[in-house]
C-alpha cells in the first residue's frame, strides 16, 4: 500500500505565499518572497543540523548559536585575508572567496563541535534538563571566548563584489546574494536528503531517529554516529553563520544566539527531528518575517511566534514529525 | 514548634548551611547600620530582590524540572508596571498598587497561556517557547518608546516616604541617617521575608508535594491521577507572580527601569539561572545562597580580575582571559563545572 500523501502539509507553503499577495503590489511581493526564501534557506542551514542532532541523539543544545557566530566570524577573517579576490570583478573570484569561507567555517565549527561533543555533550546524554543547563553555560563560555579572540567590537564584512548589487526581475528588485543563498540552501537540502535516503549511512541515521536502541542492539556503533551527526550539525551551523554574516554585513557575538530564537521556532514547527519539516518551516518563518517586516515592522518576531502557535494547534507534533 | 510553623517545617539541611543562612539573614536585617553607604545599601537591596527572584524561579526549575527562559520577562513586567504607573500618574501609593496589580494580572495571563500552549505538548518545548516569547517581549519593551521609554527606560519619582530626601528621624540612629533609602530597604527586606516564607509554604503544601512527585517520576504522578499540565502551569504562574513582585521592588529601589535593568537575557541567564543552579535547585535555600553569592560576585569579580590581570601583564594569552571584561567567562565556567560535578549545587536537595 502506498503511504497517503500529506497534501495539507505540502500545500501549506504555496498557500501561505498566495495569502500575502493581496496585501501588497506584485513586484513588492516578489521581492519579499525571494528575500523570505533566502532568509529561510539560511535559517534552514542553521536548523537542519540541530534537528538531526535532536532526532538522532535526543540532545537539545542551546549552544548552537555559538557555532553560527563562529561561522560568521570565520567569514570576516577569510574575506579580510583575501582583499584582492573579494574586491575583484567576476564570479570566479567571488565564488572562490565564498567557497573558502565556507570551508574554513566547516573546519572551524566542525572541530569546535567535536570538542564540544566530547567534553560537554557526551556526559549529559539522556537528561534534557542537564543538557539545557550545561549548553547554556557552554554558550556563555563560547561567546566570551569569541569576544576574547575577535574583540568586542562589531566587525564589518563586505560581500564578494560579484555578489553585491541586485537584478531586476519582472519589475522586482532582487539582491544577488539572496539568490546565492537560495541556491546554497537548496543544494544543502538536496545533499542531505540524498545522503539520508540513498546511502547506508543515511539509512542508519534514519533508523536511529526511529529507534536508537534497536540500531545499537544490531551492533552499530551508535556513539560514532552521534559524534558524526553532531559535528555535521555544527558545521552546518557554521555554513549558515557564514551566509548570515555576509548577508548582514556586520558581525557581532550576538549574531548567532539572536538567530537561535527563530531556529527553535522552526524546530518546533517543522517537527523535531525532521529535515523536510525544518526546510518547510524555515521558509515559512523567513517569509512571515519578511512579509510582516514590510506590513508591521515591530511585529516581525511576533508573526513567527503566532505562526508556531497556529501550527501547534493544528499539528501538535509539528508539520512533518517523525516518530517522536 | 513555632519556628517550624514559620518555615513550614522545611528547615535548611546541614549545620554549616543553617549557620551561613542565619548569618546572612542577620546581616541583611542590619545592613543599613552594619554596612553604611549608598552602594552597600544598593547591594543589600539587590540581594533581597534576587533572593525572591531566584527562589521563585526554583519553583519552576527545581520543583517541576522544566527550564523557563521567560522568568526575567515576568521580573521586567513587574518593574515596568510600577515604572509606567509612577511616571504616568505621579508618585503616589495608589499608583504603585495599580502598577503592581496590573503587572500581576498581565503576568498571570501570560504565564497561563505559555503553560497551556507549550506544556500540552512536551516539557522540552516549554524552554524554546519561553525563549521566543521572552525575546518578543524584550523587543516590544525596547520599541514601544511612548510607553516604556525604549532603550533609555523610565526614570520616575517614588512616593515621598521612599524618596531619598525624606527624613524619618531628626537625629541619626547609630550614626546612620534614617532617610527614604533606608525605609525603602526595610520595605524590600520585609517583602522579601514574607515572599520567601510564602513560597516555602507553597512548596511544602500538598500542591508542592505533587510538583515534586512530577519531577521525580512524571509517569507515576500521572498514573496517580495528577494532571501534569495543570500542576506545571500553576507552578509557572506562581513563579511568575513572585517574580513580578520582585520586579516591582527593583523599580522602587532604582527609581528607574529599562530593558537592561530588569528584562534582558543577561538578567535571565547570568542572573536568575546561574543563581538557582549554583545555589542548588530543589530547595528554596539553595537559590537564596546562590543569589547572595552571585550578586556579591558581580560586584567583586571584576575588581578581582583587574587586580589579577595587572599582576600578569606580559604573559601570553592569559591576560586576555583574565581581562576584567571577561568576568562572565569565569561565571560560565563555574556554571558548567557545577552542572557537571555538583548537580545539586551548594545547598541542593540530597
Amino acid at each position: 500500500m502506498k503511504p497517503r500523501i500529506d497534501w495539507p502539509g505540502r500545500l501549506l507553503l504555496p498557500l501561505f505565499m498566495l495569502a500575502a499577495l493581496p496585501f501588497m503590489s506584485p513586484s513588492t511581493w516578489l521581492t519579499l518572497t525571494v528575500a523570505g526564501a533566502a532568509m529561510g534557506m539560511m535559517l534552514f542551514l542553521m536548523a537542519s543540523g540541530l534537528t538531526l542532532i535532536f532526532g538522532l541523539m535526543d540532545v537539545i543544545t542551546f549552544a548552537h548559536g555559538a557555532f553560527i557566530s563562529l561561522g560568521a566570524y570565520t567569514a570576516t577573517a577569510v574575506v579580510a585575508a583575501l582583499p584582492g579576490m573579494a574586491a575583484s570583478q567576476g564570479w570566479a573570484a567571488a565564488l572562490a572567496v565564498l567557497a573558502l569561507a565556507l570551508m574554513a567555517a566547516i573546519l572551524a565549527a566542525g572541530l569546535v563541535g567535536y570538542v564540544f561533543e566530547v567534553v560537554i555533550i557526551r556526559r549529559v546524554y539522556g537528561s534534557h534538563l542537564r543538557q539545557i543547563l550545561i549548553t547554556v553555560g557552554g554558550l556563555i563560555v563560547a561567546q566570551e571566548l569569541l569576544v576574547a579572540v575577535f574583540g568586542a567590537n562589531p566587525i564589518p564584512v563586505v560581500k564578494p563584489l560579484a555578489m553585491q548589487g541586485s537584478v531586476e526581475l519582472f519589475g522586482a528588485t532582487i539582491e544577488v546574494f539572496r539568490l546565492v543563498a537560495v541556491a546554497l540552501g537548496v543544494a544543502v537540502f538536496a545533499g542531505l536528503q540524498l545522503v539520508l535516503q540513498r546511502t547506508r549511512l543515511g539509512l542508519t541515521v534514519r533508523a536511529g531517529v526511529e529507534n536508537i536502541e534497536m540500531v545499537e542492539a544490531l551492533g552499530f556503533r551508535v556513539k560514532r554516529l552521534f559524534v558524526l551527526v553532531f559535528v555535521t550539525g555544527c558545521a552546518l551551523a557554521g555554513v549558515g553563520g557564514v551566509m548570515w554574516g555576509l548577508y548582514q554585513g556586520l558581525v557581532t557575538t550576538a549574531i548567532g544566539p539572536e538567530m537561535m530564537i527563530l531556529v527553535f521556532i522552526i524546530l518546533i514547527m517543522g517537527g523535531m527531528g525532521s529535515v523536510t519539516g525544518a526546510f518547510v518551516a524555515a521558509i515559512l518563518v523567513g517569509l512571515a518575517t519578511n512579509y510582516t517586516s514590510f506590513l508591521a515592522p515591530r511585529l516581525a518576531l511576533g508573526s513567527s511566534i503566532l505562526l508556531m502557535v497556529a501550527v501547534l494547534l493544528w499539528r501538535p507534533r509539528g508539520l512533518f514529525s517523525g516518530g517522536r | 514548634m513555632r519556628l517550624d510553623a514559620i518555615l513550614s517545617g522545611d528547615r535548611p539541611r546541614g549545620r554549616v548551611l543553617t549557620v551561613v543562612l542565619i548569618l546572612a539573614v542577620l546581616a541583611l536585617a542590619g545592613a543599613p547600620f552594619l554596612f553604611p553607604g549608598t552602594k552597600a545599601l544598593g547591594v543589600a537591596s539587590r540581594i533581597c530582590i534576587f533572593i525572591v527572584l531566584a527562589a521563585s524561579y526554583d519553583i519552576v526549575l527545581g520543583y517541576t524540572g522544566i527550564v523557563s527562559f521567560a522568568h526575567a520577562m515576568f521580573f521586567g513586567i513587574g518593574a515596568y508596571g510600577v515604572a509606567i504607573a509612577l511616571s504616568g500618574l505621579g508618585p503616589s501609593w495608589g499608583a504603585v498598587l495599580l502598577g503592581l496589580g496590573g503587572a500581576l494580572l498581565v503576568s498571570a495571563v501570560l504565564a497561563t497561556i505559555i503553560g497551556f500552549v507549550s506544556l500540552r505538548l512536551r516539557a522540552l518545548y516549554f524552554s524554546m517557547v519561553t525563549l521566543a516569547v521572552a525575546s518578543f517581549a524584550l523587543i516590544m519593551a525596547t520599541q514601544a518608546r511612548e510607553i516604556t521609554g525604549g532603550e533609555d527606560g523610565l526614570t520616575f519619582s517614588v512616593p515621598r516616604l521612599l524618596s531619598p530626601g525624606f527624613r524619618l528621624l531628626a537625629e541619626p540612629l547609630f550614626g546612620v541617617r534614617v532617610d527614604g533609602r533606608v525605609i525603602t530597604y526595610y520595605m524590600v527586606f520585609a517583602v522579601a521575608v514574607v515572599m520567601f516564607l510564602a513560597m516555602l509554604r507553597v512548596v511544602n503544601s500538598p500542591f508542592g508535594r505533587v510538583l515534586q512527585a512530577i519531577r521525580e517520576n512524571e509517569f507515576r504522578a500521572q498514573a496517580l491521577g495528577y494532571s501534569l499540565l495543570l500542576h506545571r502551569t500553576l507552578a509557572g504562574v506562581i513563579g511568575a507572580l513572585a517574580a513580578t513582585v520582585a520586579g516591582a521592588m527593583l523599580a522602587l529601589v532604582l527609581r528607574y527601569n529599562g530593558p537592561a535593568a530588569s528584562m534582558s537575557f543577561e538578567i535571565m541567564v547570568d542572573g536568575i539561572l546561574l543563581m538557582t543552579v549554583v545555589g542548588g535547585m530543589g530547595t528554596l535555600y539553595g537559590p537564596m545562597i546562590g543569589a547572595i553569592l552571585i550578586v556579591l560576585a558581580q560586584y567583586q569579580l571584576q575588581p578581582a580580575l583587574a587586580g589579577l590581570s595587572a599582576q600578569i601583564t606580559g604573559w601570553p594569552v592569559l591576560p586576555m582571559l583574565v581581562n576584567p571584561d571577561r568576568w562572565l567567562l569565569w561565571l560560565g565556567v563555574l556554571f558548567v563545572v557545577i552542572v557537571y560535578f555538583f548537580p545539586k549545587g551548594l545547598a541542593g536537595r540530597r
